[in-house]
């Protein structure tokens, strides 16, 4: 049998994605991709391949998964707790899955996307240049039980850990001004920075809607504004005067008007922001902006070189799942 | 409130990406001078432009601002902006009238009657004018393939509802600022749902998955709910029934 995952079982919302689509644009297709692309970036990391991969990106539940031929697995993004059979598995983490050997992943405590990666990648038929699932323009579809090709691999290294970078417990979300942040008065772009907001239980790929108490942000006109194009990471102010980050399944174009846009480096933020998790904005200029951007390609492009051995062997540490967790957050695996 | 802006206007759209505005408002013209500056940045091929698109009355450039200096890029496209006068522009080539069928109100179309009143025309005489309507493809966007159809008559300007309508089918007709759209998928939105097509915007895996482009024209064929089933039922083209001629 030819390289393939066999997912046995997955949670709603388990798509195949890479970088996204690209070009399509003039014909209404956004990038969609990863939600969490630095995710997608260490997983490539971890297995010492390029990040045009496409992996398994799983919204929050989990899975079973066996392989047809011995395969290199990593995990990124948001921690589930992980067993390869019946031993524990290290998150942020490249291992080796023998076919028959199951792969269990169990929900998530702490953000919102964990990424399944494959040496080789996931080698589902491109379409339009991508193999991203692009649920709103409906490209493919999420997969409950399938199996999927993997890519050759030219490598065999396992046992690879990258620390993981804090963005699973909102925070500070740096945003910049876009073409509409002139039709808000100041007072409201300055009351948008000091609201305390969290992610509303509404969102998905194409973004999250921020819940706040205070009064509705709102731009004259609003309501009959031509409608304009739309980058993933813009805060769009909604009808009821609710901000809604876009993500990158958003539309292309919008009529509701941009309060501001939130920087590439920190979309993943928000995209990983559970329901309840604290959300500030803090305007910042063109200029602290792309020093911002340079230093989060700069990550990108380093992270090939950043992945360690595993020090201890998995087999010694009955509970490595919770060092690998930031902050040691509970994984709800301890019974 | 803001200054009103001067046109054409250079817009930062986020990070890597600039608007260039040529109205506010619709505007045939405008439409194709963003059309025109699109085909013209293509045509410039800048090292650093990763993309190009338009909206109803803009150009988007995305780039890459590591590779492609603000700065530059801004002056760049000031200078072809001040080369000739966009606003004149023709039209493409090669373009397309479409006949599409349509059921309007009824189940198909709950928000019709209120559509109705908003524009000031009882049901039948809006009725009339939406099925008289020639409308132009001024751009595809929010989902792959989806047009924007304008512009309606003036009494048309009906604003977008303050609370989102959760879901409406795909292929459905909505209504709002003079504007027509044809759903590529189920989506929810702030339009008015005022009917029914079996027109499909976006056919993944087909030789032409996106069958509109800017500067089509559309008109309508009106059709009961069974004929519309019917064609649902038999299109296996995407068409939904429409008809479609080369325009000179």
């Amino acid at each position: 049998m030819s390289r393939a995952l066999i997912i046995l079982q997955a949670g709603p919302g388990t798509t195949v994605q890479d970088k996204g689509r690209f070009g399509y644009l003039a014909q209404g297709c956004s990038p969609g991709g990863a939600a969490d692309l630095l995710a997608l970036h260490e997983g490539a990391a971890l297995l010492g391949q390029s990040a045009d991969c496409a992996a398994l990106e799983l919204a929050g539940l989990g899975g079973a998964f066996d392989v047809a031929q011995p395969t290199r697995v990593a995990l990124t993004g948001a921690p589930m707790p992980a067993r390869i059979g019946e031993r524990q598995a290290a998150w942020n983490t490249s291992h080796l899955l023998q076919p028959g050997q199951v792969l269990t992943l169990g929900p998530t405590a702490q953000g919102n996307y964990g990424y399944l990666h494959l040496g080789g990648g996931l080698a589902t038929a491109p379409v339009m240049g991508s193999r991203s699932t692009h649920l709103v323009a409906r490209i493919g579809a999420p997969v409950t039980n399938a199996t999927l090709p993997i890519g050759e691999d030219r490598r065999s290294q396992t046992g690879l850990t990258l620390p993981p970078e804090d963005r699973l417990s909102g925070g500070t979300i740096r945003i910049i001004p876009s073409a509409q942040t002139g039709r808000f008065a100041p007072q409201d772009i300055a009351r948008l920075q000091r609201t305390a907001f969290t992610r509303d239980l509404r969102g998905n790929r194409m973004g999250a809607r921020m819940a706040f108490e205070g009064a509705p942000f709102h731009t004259q006109g609003g309501l009959s504004l031509l409608s304009e194009a739309v980058v993933p990471g813009d805060i769009q102010v909604t009808g009821d005067g609710t901000p809604f980050v876009l993500l990158g399944e958003c539309q292309t174009t919008g009529g509701y008007p941009r309060i501001g846009t939130v920087i590439p480096a920190d979309i993943p933020k928000v995209a990983q922001a559970r329901a309840g998790v604290p959300l500030r904005f803090q305007m910042i200029t063109r200029a602290q902006a792309l020093k911002a951007h340079a230093a989060f390609q700069a990550h990108l492009a380093a992270l090939p070189g950043l992945p360690r051995p595993l020090v201890r062997d998995p087999h010694d540490i009955p509970d490595l799942l919770s060092y690998q967790l930031i902050s040691g957050a509970i994984t709800g695996d301890e019974t | 409130m803001p200054e009103p802006d001067r046109f054409p206007a250079i817009h930062d759209l986020g990070l890597c990406a600039k608007l260039v505005t040529f109205a506010d408002g619709l505007s045939e013209a405008a439409n194709r001078a963003a059309l025109a500056l699109r085909a013209a940045v293509e045509a410039e091929g800048w090292t650093g432009v990763e993309e190009t698109s338009i909206s109803l009355a803009s150009t988007v450039i995305r780039f890459d601002p590591l590779a492609l200096p603000h700065a530059e890029l801004e002056a760049r496209l000031a200078a072809l902006l001040a080369g000739r006068d966009w606003y004149a522009a023709p039209l493409p080539t090669g373009r397309t009238l479409w006949r599409i069928p349509v059921a309007l109100g009824g189940a198909h179309g709950p928000q019709w009657e209120e559509a109705a009143s908003l524009a000031g025309r009882d049901p039948e005489a809006a009725r009339a004018e939406i099925l008289s309507s020639r409308t132009r493809v001024l751009t595809l966007g929010f989902a792959p393939g989806q047009p924007y159809m304008g512009e309606l008559p003036p009494n048309w300007d009906i604003p977008r509802m303050t609370e989102l309508n959760p879901q409406v089918p795909g292929a459905s007709l909505v209504v709002a600022i003079r504007q027509l759209i044809i759903f590529a998928g189920p989506a929810p939105t702030g339009w008015r749902h005022i009917g029914q097509t079996a027109f499909q915007c976006f056919r993944p895996g087909a030789a032409a998955p996106i069958a509109l482009a800017p500067g089509d024209e559309v008109t309508w064929r009106e059709v009961s709910a069974e004929e519309l089933a019917e064609i649902q039922a038999e299109d296996r083209s995407g068409d939904g029934g429409a008809t479609r001629e080369a325009l000179p």
